[in-house]
């Protein structure tokens, strides 16, 4: 029986590439899937382009192409990036001029039409609202400071991109489970009524576009078979699905490289940023896990079978991201002994300061780096008294550039004139710009009667 | 006894909700865990980090329960002021909560 083996790209913008290299060389996957937009992302791109309207694009799309793309020209494989970002077109452009500088040839796919931010009045006015998915909040109180919306696009464009020949298939927002699900319902000819097929594509999908998590990376776990016993971090092969005809899908990883796949190492990216796992939204099928098996066959082989599928809605969600205030932020670290105490003097002095000077923030914000920075509130402070080192971090949130880049002025007088052996000052930390996200839905046809595939070669 | 001794843990995020799968070793342990991690006894672990409702759901063909922290990311990871903005450590947190396994 015929099956198709995809193997994971990126899983976010700045990701490491060698692990792809070595599923080229010894993973006999016919295509590639590379996830390189987080729900933050976007507001990286944005700041790009409004520097320059010919970015917005992730720029690691042109030097991860150049070194991979004469393995993968050799044995075929195909691939299928996100990297377009806010400018997919302009993605191609800077693609097609690198691989035509060296005289290589390709045809490169675009797909563009999810971006909606100059459509929210046509929208509105064919009666999608906007409102805040969650709080239902009216957009009109975000609006003007909006940066960026864009719909995720399922995976029809993709297929059509496939369909007409495409080696590298370019895309700005779209699901990201998508961009493994298209090479599926391309290869096998899948309905897009199918929907347990559709389902266990999803799946497939979501277990391998977060790249070293769906192998062995960042896995959660203690003791025996915890994290210590995962092989060769350094060399961590990124997931690789090899699906059937009939949806069934095994997840292994090139041979010779590090990580692990089994029942455990995939059940921590299964559930991974899922909300209700009987109802997993995609464009394309409503995933229902709780039928799903994963059966370790050994080897790093694990079988995915049963997922349940249920029809898709007639929505696409939207995510929009707008300017929401400024940060600055302060660190200075003190050393034993009574390094917390001093750090928590230092913490009293400045914001008695701030209260004498009238600077006035929405939010002041501080953690102890060595004690609770990560855990917060449930970080245990019993044995703080005899910490070696320990650094205040403190930051404050307010509307106002100015004051966020005043913040950090209060602090580095106080190595001379405040608490002992105030140490490790890092200088001044710019102002930083804080983003609110606006997740919403838009009706499915408006969304993709827009949506254009475009198909040249280099 | 603490989770950490019988699952494990990882978690992410999406907006403001912090999501967590925690997972249990065998059936046995699986049992343990569904009878003491309940939407009340999470919502106390959480307190001070998540400002809204929590949200749970047992999959018993993976020995794992979904756990949804709504309102725990300052609004969400690029307007949150923490170190931690995604959230990345509250699975670890999570390990640390004492259990019955008798």
């Amino acid at each position: 029986m015929k099956s198709i083996r995809i193997g994971a790209g990126l899983g976010f913008y700045g990701d490491a590439w060698a692990p792809i290299a070595a599923t080229l060389a010894r993973g006999e996957v016919q295509y590639i899937g590379s996830d390189h937009l987080s729900e933050l992302t976007l507001a990286i791109l944005q700041k790009d382009r409004m520097k320059d309207p010919g970015a917005g694009y992730t720029r690691d799309l042109v030097p991860m192409l150049t070194a991979l793309w004469p393995a993968a020209r050799r044995q075929g494989v195909k691939f299928l990036l996100n990297a377009g970002g806010l400018n997919p077109q302009g993605a191609a452009a800077a693609l097609t001029a690198e691989f035509s500088k060296r005289g290589w040839q390709a045809r490169i796919a675009v797909v563009t039409g999810d971006g909606v931010l100059d459509r929210f009045d046509e929208l509105r006015a064919a009666g999608d609202t906007l409102a805040h998915l969650d709080t239902g909040a009216d957009i009109a109180g975000v609006r003007e400071r909006m940066l960026f919306a864009n719909a995720y696009l399922g995976a029809q464009p993709l297929v059509d991109a496939l369909r007409q020949g495409a080696d590298i298939v370019l895309t700005g927002r779209v699901a990201d489970a998508a961009l493994f699900m298209a090479p599926l319902i391309h290869e096998f000819d899948w309905a897009w009524d199918d929907w347990q097929k559709l389902a266990q594509a999803l799946t497939v999908g979501h277990l391998l576009e977060c790249s070293g998590q769906g192998s062995g990376g960042n896995f959660n776990a203690y003791g025996e078979h915890g994290w210590q016993s995962i092989p060769d971090y350094p060399h961590l092969g990124y997931p690789i699905a090899e699906v059937s005809a009939d949806g069934t899908a095994v997840i292994t990883k090139a041979s010779g490289t590090g990580g692990r796949v089994d029942f455990d190492t995939l059940r921590q990216q299964l559930l991974y940023e899922v909300h209700n796992p009987h109802r997993y939204f995609s464009p394309d099928v409503v995933l229902d896990m709780g039928t799903l098996t994963l059966t370790d066959l050994g080897d790093d082989r694990v079988e995915i079978k049963g997922a349940s599928g249920l029809p898709r809605t007639d929505t696409l969600k939207v995510v929009g991201g707008y300017a929401d205030g400024w940060a600055g932020t302060a660190t200075i670290g003190y050393c034993w002994p009574q390094a917390y105490r001093k750090a928590q003097a230092t913490e009293r002095i400045v914001r008695q300061l701030l209260t004498e000077r009238k600077l006035d923030y929405q939010e002041i914000h501080t953690e102890f780096i060595g004690l609770d920075s990560l855990l917060g509130p449930l970080a245990d402070t019993s044995r703080a008294e005899e910490l070696n080192e320990v650094y205040l971090r403190m930051v404050v949130r307010t509307p106002d550039k100015r004051l966020a880049e005043a913040f950090p002025r209060q602090i580095p007088w106080l190595g001379l004139s405040g608490p002992p052996t105030a140490s490790g000052f890092s200088g001044i930390e710019p102002a930083r710009a804080l983003l609110g996200l606006w997740p919403t839905l838009a009706r499915r046809e408006l969304i993709e009667s827009q949506v254009q595939v475009t198909v040249t070669n280099t | 006894m603490r989770l950490v001794d019988i699952a494990h843990a990882r978690s992410g995020d999406k907006g403001d909700r912090a999501d967590i799968g925690l997972f249990a070793r065998n059936a046995a342990d699986y049992a343990v865990i569904k009878r003491e991690v309940t939407a009340q006894r999470i919502a106390d672990h959480f307190r001070g980090i998540a400002a809204g409702p929590v949200e749970l759901w047992p999959l018993d063909n993976l020995w794992a329960i979904k756990i949804v922290l709504n309102g725990a990311l300052q609004g969400n990871a690029a307007r949150s002021l923490r170190s931690d903005n995604l959230g990345k450590c509250l699975a670890a947190a999570l390990l640390r909560m004492e259990i019955e396994t008798a």
